[in-house]
């Protein structure tokens, strides 16, 4: 662990350190996901990748969006557009709970100073129709990620069974760097000739972001969209498995769940704008749940969710 | 005599389920081992967050040789009936004895069960223990099927005597059995083997566990105490956090810590549930002045700079979060003091109580019409009462409430009284979810009764009208909580109502409400017609104008429906009330005698009745009576069923024969006079004190007189006499559903 002697100093370097310590860990280190989604969760590599019985090692930041978190910029520890650092590991090996421990040491915890806890906590993703056991892992009281077992995605239950953790970056870089605002912390190194915080970067976008979520979003347009990104998942999902075209069997489950995804993220902007009720509310988690139990049910009919050609007799 | 030490090792048990699994553990291995013959001297178990101990002492090293004799047909049965005999038993002929008997020679199988080793049935028991372990939710990890927990890491299984230690071998999926453990996760890190309990108990110690979650409790509230005293100050008790914490430990470090000078002005309790909530911290009070002032945290390990960065990092997080709650604290008493408490409650319009029962406001709206009502009855102002009414469900639209859901009703309170409201009102918000439970405080103060009953018995009459009702275990609504609120605000208060024509009224009402919105009345037309039907009308439900008005609504299937669900919810009531009197051990059927009287709605009536009762059967007297009464009905039932008439009036005490027949004329005189004012002022002390006189002369007429004489005329007059004691003895309780 000699990388981890020095502190890290800056929010970046923290993610380097992660995906470097988590590449020398054999996982795959992923690119975000190119849409707007609420958590890392969502990533097709780990939603559809717990899915089915081929093995999985994969590492790799999310922005994630919950627009109902946003206030301008002001709150020190709340913003509504934020990073996860998201790892899953099918299946779960014996030792993750050591494999995370490790990722700590590397980004700065010095494990002989601090306290780190696993303080009970059930996942479940009414969205998703998922759920899992784990904890919350804090660190002096704090909480720095979520540890889960993936027991069940998309209504299927998961075998074998993925380990998930989950980062809050921002949290958890501002704890390492001992900073109190966000938008003050080091996003690059603060010695470099050009040294720039987290709030050059977001505080304008938060502001921005916050204007249009809370107050201008064209709600008729969302829900629109909303309806058109169902109808058209139910669409996708609604295609023969065999390609008229090319003969091929191409099962669409990922176009499919991207609009899984879409609809998802206008319900969330639907519920920032006030204009979803209580009892609405139920009823479009609802709606999302079921695209996200179609499209895992498409993917574990892919080669990818473990589908074989000889099961198709 | 081996002892025997089994450890199942795993990644963190939530704290809420350590005490409950250790308990288990011990109970389904000792079961299932003295189901195999093995008996055993003591056992315990003792739990951590990663793992669950259980030590046995005093095993037997072996079962007991078991041996069974089975009797079978005689020698010269047929063939089938010896086959059958042989197959049944495992052996062959010549395995079986003949011996004579005074029927002839006849088959006997002796069976000979021979004794195994502890090591073999610990093995099959632990196995079976692990794979059906009752845990309130387990999951399964990796590649396996095991459900545990969490994932199982390690089995530690050793049988030890004199001779030494050794492993019970076990493979339960791929996880095999051993000898060793593992010390505190971070202080202590590595594998150990140990020899015996004892062994590992102080093995352990050295590797920073404190095996013994008593014992790791103890040390913390020892700790804490001394910490806070040291500086003046007292830890607030909270025995479920203790041990809530003792479970999140193994080596457990108290540190108290300061909470930032911006925030010793929240209320007490904001910063008390915060802190246990979000944190699991103790509060540590000033006891001069009452505030909370500092925390006491409970870390995991010792370290090199003695906890310093640990309080550091939970100062720090305390500090957000108490930032968030001030922040809650401030706008809501911006909004309170801008729009005040009903300003506040027009936005639980929008939240949904229950899609068939309408919105918060919609409730509020019928508490507070009938806790106008009910002001009266308790002594309160209906106007304060429905002021408080009307208020008492606001905090539920605050950002606090919102955010601590167990603040409801104590945010109420303080934002009251910052919106000026005064004389009982603010006491009302925090007191009206009161009692919760058996034991939790009753209200008394009469606006908060007033506001208490009404919200009870608007969620009871609500779901009722709804059917849904508790069903088994099924209680999703907390119904039954709610029926024993009510009983224990009107015992604890006498409060005097007659229950039934409450919930009737208030079930037709809901049901009309609820035709309203079927019929898709308009909003405006809803809420004229509600406001007309309050509960003055409702009282009028049979008077033709009335019905003639509302006939579209209020159809004669409405008013049976709310007939049949007050008596249900009535018949709830009592079933609720028999398990609390229960509780003061008055018997059920001392309670049954007393409801089938009448006024059995009126709950504190019943209960006085019942308890009188009560306490006169437990005389020497009262129990004979009860005797007197028993033999008296029962000759007279049979007489009427006999002769087809009824002897209930005329006994002349001219016809009486005997000294004990005059004697029982003229208790009965007596005893009625003081029993019919007795009851008229329902004094029933009194009234069964009166009546329990009765036994002495009954007993002596019953032994002296024989009633069936020839004399029809005097054997008529002795069952009237009879009948006499029947109607006195059931004006006062029914006395055939005294047992006994």
């Amino acid at each position: 662990m000699s990388t981890t002697s020095q502190a890290p100093r800056s929010f970046q370097e923290i993610i380097l350190r992660l995906q470097t310590y988590w590449a020398s860990k054999g996982c795959a280190v992923l690119q975000p996901y190119d849409m707007e989604v609420g958590a890392g969760t969502f990533h097709p590599a780990t939603t559809l990748r717990s899915l089915g019985a081929q093995p999985w090692a994969a590492a790799y930041v999310q922005p994630s969006r919950r627009p109902t978190d946003g206030r301008y910029g002001e709150n020190p520890n709340r913003l509504q557009h934020y990073y996860q650092y998201q790892v899953l590991i099918k299946p779960s090996p014996p030792d993750l709970q050591e494999l995370y421990l490790g990722s700590l040491e590397a980004i700065g915890v010095d494990m002989a100073l601090h306290d780190i806890r696993f303080v009970e906590d059930d996942w479940e993703s009414p969205t998703l129709g998922a759920w899992g056991l784990g904890w919350e892992v804090w660190c002096d009281g704090m909480e720095v990620s979520q540890f889960t077992y993936f027991q069940q995605v998309g209504g299927h239950d998961c075998h074998p069974v993925s380990g998930e953790l989950t980062y809050g970056l921002e949290r958890l870089a501002m704890y390492i760097l001992g900073i109190d605002h966000v938008m003050d912390m080091p996003f690059n190194d603060p010695q470099t000739p050009i040294p720039l915080t987290y709030g050059d970067i977001f505080k304008q976008t938060e502001e921005e972001y916050a204007r249009w979520n809370f107050d201008v979003a064209n709600t008729d347009v969302l829900l629109r969209q909303f309806e058109e990104a169902e109808a058209e998942c139910e669409k996708i999902l609604s295609q023969a498995h065999d390609d008229p075209k090319t003969g091929k069997r191409i099962v669409m489950a990922h176009p499919a769940y991207d609009q899984c995804i879409k609809a998802s993220h206008i319900f969330n902007l639907l519920d920032a704008r006030g204009v979803i009720s209580v009892t609405e509310r139920q009823a479009y988690i609802g709606r999302v749940r079921a695209l996200a139990k179609q499209c895992a049910d498409a993917f574990v009919m892919t080669r990818a969710g473990g589908w074989r050609p000889e099961d198709a007799a | 005599m081996p002892d025997l030490l089994i450890e199942l090792f795993s990644e963190e048990i939530p704290a809420r389920m350590q005490t409950r699994a250790g308990e288990d553990l011990k109970k389904l291995v000792t079961n299932g081992l003295v189901e195999a013959g093995l008996t055993y001297a003591s056992a315990a178990a003792f739990t951590t967050p990663r793992r669950l101990t259980l030590t046995v002492d005093g095993l037997l090293d072996q079962s007991p040789t078991t041996r069974e004799e089975r009797k079978g047909p005689k020698a010269d049965a047929p063939e089938k009936a010896i086959e059958g005999f042989l197959r049944g038993a495992g052996l062959t002929r010549d395995q079986v004895e003949e011996r004579e008997t005074p029927k002839g020679s006849v088959l006997f199988a002796v069976i000979e069960k021979p004794g195994r080793p502890a090591s073999h049935i610990i093995a099959e028991v632990l196995e079976a223990t692990i794979r059906q372990f009752p845990w309130p939710k387990s999951m399964r990890w990796g590649t396996g099927s095991l459900k545990w927990v969490r994932p199982l890491q390690s089995i530690l299984c050793i049988l030890t005597d004199e001779a030494g230690h050794n492993v019970v071998p076990l493979d339960v999926d791929g996880i095999v059995s051993g000898d060793t453990t593992e010390g505190h996760r971070f202080m202590a890190p590595g594998r150990f083997a140990v020899t015996g309990f004892d062994d590992y108990v102080a093995k352990l110690k050295r590797a920073h566990v404190v095996l013994d979650a008593a014992e790791r409790a103890q040390a913390i509230w020892h700790d804490a105490t001394n910490m806070a005293f040291a500086s003046g100050l007292e830890v607030v008790e909270d025995k479920g956090l203790l041990s809530e914490v003792a479970g999140l430990v193994e080596w457990p470090v108290v540190l108290m810590g300061r909470i930032g000078d911006d925030f010793l002005e929240l209320p007490p309790e904001v910063l008390q549930t915060s802190m246990k909530e979000h944190q699991k911290f103790f509060s540590v009070r000033n006891p001069k002045t009452g505030r909370i002032e500092r925390f006491i945290t409970v870390a995991n390990r010792e370290t090199a700079d003695n906890g310093a960065t640990i309080l550091a990092g939970n100062e720090k997080v305390l500090s957000a979060r108490l930032a968030d709650a001030k922040f809650f604290w401030e706008n809501d008493l911006r909004t309170v003091r801008e729009v005040g408490l009903e300003g506040m409650a027009k936005l639980l319009a929008d939240v949904t109580f229950h899609n068939k029962l309408g919105s918060q406001a919609e409730r509020v709206a019928r508490i507070e019409a009938l806790a106008r009502e009910l002001a009266s009855v308790v002594g309160a102002k209906p106007d304060l009462a429905a002021e408080a009414a009307r208020v008492c469900k606001a905090d539920l639209a605050s950002e606090m409430v919102y955010e601590f859901p167990e603040l409801q009703g104590t945010m109420g309170k303080y934002y009251a009284r910052a919106a000026g409201h005064d004389d009982g009102v603010p006491e009302a918000c925090e007191e009206h979810y009161s009692p919760l439970g058996p034991s939790d405080d009753v209200p008394t103060a009469s606006v908060s009764v007033a506001v208490a009953l009404a919200d009870k018995l608007d969620t009871l009459t609500g779901f009722w009208a709804i059917d849904e009702k508790p069903t088994g275990s099924k209680d999703p609504f907390a119904l039954r909580r709610a029926a024993l609120g009510v009983i224990r605000l009107v015992l604890e208060n006498d409060v005097r109502i007659p229950l039934g024509q409450w919930i009737f009224m208030r079930l037709a009402q809901t049901k009309v409400q609820n035709e309203f919105v079927r019929k898709k009345s308009s909003a405006d037309e809803i809420s004229k017609l509600v406001e007309q039907v309050d509960l003055e009308l409702a009282r009028q439900f049979r008077n033709s104008a009335f019905q003639q008005r509302y006939d579209e609504y209020v159809t004669g299937a409405t008013l049976k429906e709310s007939e049949v669900g007050a008596i249900d919810l009535l018949a709830f009531f009592h079933d609720r009330l028999k398990v609390y009197l229960r509780d003061q051990s008055i018997r059920h059927d001392i309670i049954d005698a007393c409801i089938a009287m009448p006024q059995n709605d009126d709950l504190a009536l019943l209960v006085n009745r019942a308890t009188a009762l009560s306490d006169t059967l437990k005389t020497d007297d009262g129990e004979n009576l009860i005797q007197g009464f028993k033999r008296a009905n029962n000759i007279l039932t049979q007489a009427e069923e006999a002769d087809g008439v009824e002897y209930s009036y005329g006994a002349d005490a001219k016809f009486a024969e005997t000294e004990e027949e005059r004697a029982l004329f003229a208790a009965l005189d007596t005893a009625e006079a003081k029993i019919a004012p007795a009851m008229d002022a329902q004094d029933f002390a009194s009234a069964m004190h009166a009546m329990a006189t009765l036994r002495t002369p009954i007993d002596a007429f019953f032994d002296a007189v024989q009633i069936n004489t020839d004399n029809q005329t005097i054997r008529r007059n002795r069952l009237n006499l009879l009948s006499r004691i029947r109607t006195l003895c059931l004006s006062v309780a029914d006395l055939t559903k005294v047992e006994g």
